[in-house]
C-alpha cells in the first residue's frame, strides 16, 4: 500500500516539476506547480511529518500560489521567443540537468550512510505532528523562528517599496 | 519505502528545476523553477529526519519554507517593478548589471 501511494505521488511531483519547465504559458506553469506541491504535500506525509505536510499545503498550495496567479495575470504571460542567446542551449541544458542528476545521485548513495536502505527507526505516535514542531521552535529553536519571522517582514516592507507606484514618478528616468 | 527512493526522488526533481532555469527565460517560471528546487531540497530534509528518527529535519523544513516565501515575495515584487517600468520580462534583455 505505501509503495503504492508512495509512486502515485512520485509520478505527480515528477510530472508537476516537468510541466512547470514544458509550459509555454506561465499560467499553466503555475498550475502544474500546485499539482507538484501537493503531491509533495503527500509525500511529507508517508515520512510522517504531518505539520510540514499540512504547512506545505496551507502555506504554498494556498498562499504563495495565489500570489503567483495574481501576479502572472496583471503581468500577462506571454509566450517567450525561440531566439536562443547561446548557441545550442536546448542541447547543452539537458545534459547539465542529466550530470547534475547522476552527480546527486552517486553522491548520496555511495555514502557510507548505512541507515539509507531501511524504511527508517520506528517513531513514537506523536513524530513530526504539531505538537512536536511547536516545542521544538519554541524551546530550542527560537533564536532561528524569531530570525525568520523578522526576515518575513523585512521581505513585505521590501516588496511594498519594490512595488509601490510613488518610486516610479519620482526618480524613473529610463522610460 | 526505503529512505533511498525518496533521496533519489529528491535528486531527480533537484535536477529538473536546475534544468529549467538553464532553459527558460521568463523570469517569472524561473522563480517557479526555484521553488522547485527548494522543494527538493524539502523533501531531502524531511526524508533524512525520518532516516534518522529526529524532528529537527522537518523544523529545517519549515524555516526554508519561510526562506522560500521571502525569496517569492521579492521576486514577484521585482517582476511587478520590470512591468510596470514598460520593461522586457526577459533576462535575457535584462543584462545591464552582467559583468
Amino acid at each position: 500500500m505505501e509503495e503504492v501511494l508512495f509512486f502515485v505521488a512520485a509520478i505527480g511531483a515528477l510530472g508537476g516539476a516537468i510541466g512547470v519547465i514544458a509550459m509555454r504559458n506561465p499560467f499553466y506553469s503555475v498550475l502544474a506547480l500546485i499539482v507538484h506541491l501537493f503531491s509533495l504535500a503527500a509525500l511529507f506525509l508517508l515520512l510522517t511529518s504531518a505539520f510540514v505536510a499540512a504547512a506545505q499545503v496551507v502555506v504554498y498550495a494556498g498562499a504563495v500560489m495565489v500570489l503567483y496567479v495574481f501576479v502572472v495575470a496583471y503581468v500577462g504571460g506571454g509566450g517567450e521567443s525561440a531566439w536562443e542567446p547561446i548557441p545550442g542551449q536546448r542541447f547543452l541544458a539537458p545534459l547539465l540537468g542529466i550530470a547534475l542528476f547522476i552527480e546527486l545521485a552517486v553522491a548520496v548513495l555511495s555514502s557510507s550512510l548505512l541507515a539509507l536502505g531501511t524504511d527508517g527507526p520506528d517513531v513514537p505516535a506523536g513524530f513530526g505532528d504539531p505538537a512536536a514542531i511547536g516545542r521544538l521552535l519554541l524551546e530550542k529553536f527560537l533564536v532561528p523562528f524569531e530570525t525568520s519571522s523578522l526576515l518575513l517582514l523585512l521581505a513585505a516592507v521590501g516588496a511594498i517599496v519594490l512595488a509601490s507606484n510613488r518610486r516610479i514618478e519620482e526618480g524613473d528616468t529610463s522610460s | 519505502m526505503s529512505i533511498e527512493w525518496y533521496i533519489v526522488l529528491s535528486a531527480l526533481l533537484f535536477a529538473t528545476g536546475a534544468l529549467g532555469i538553464l532553459l527558460r527565460r521568463s523570469p517569472m517560471v524561473i522563480l517557479l523553477c526555484l521553488e522547485l528546487m527548494l522543494n527538493a531540497g524539502n523533501l531531502a530534509l524531511v526524508a533524512f529526519s525520518r532516516m534518522v528518527g529526529n524532528g529537527q529535519g522537518q523544523v529545517f523544513a519549515v524555516i526554508v519554507m519561510v526562506i522560500a516565501a521571502c525569496e517569492v515575495v521579492v521576486g514577484l515584487g521585482l517582476i511587478v517593478a520590470i512591468f510596470r517600468r514598460r520593461l522586457p520580462l526577459n533576462v535575457d534583455d535584462l543584462r545591464e548589471l552582467r559583468g
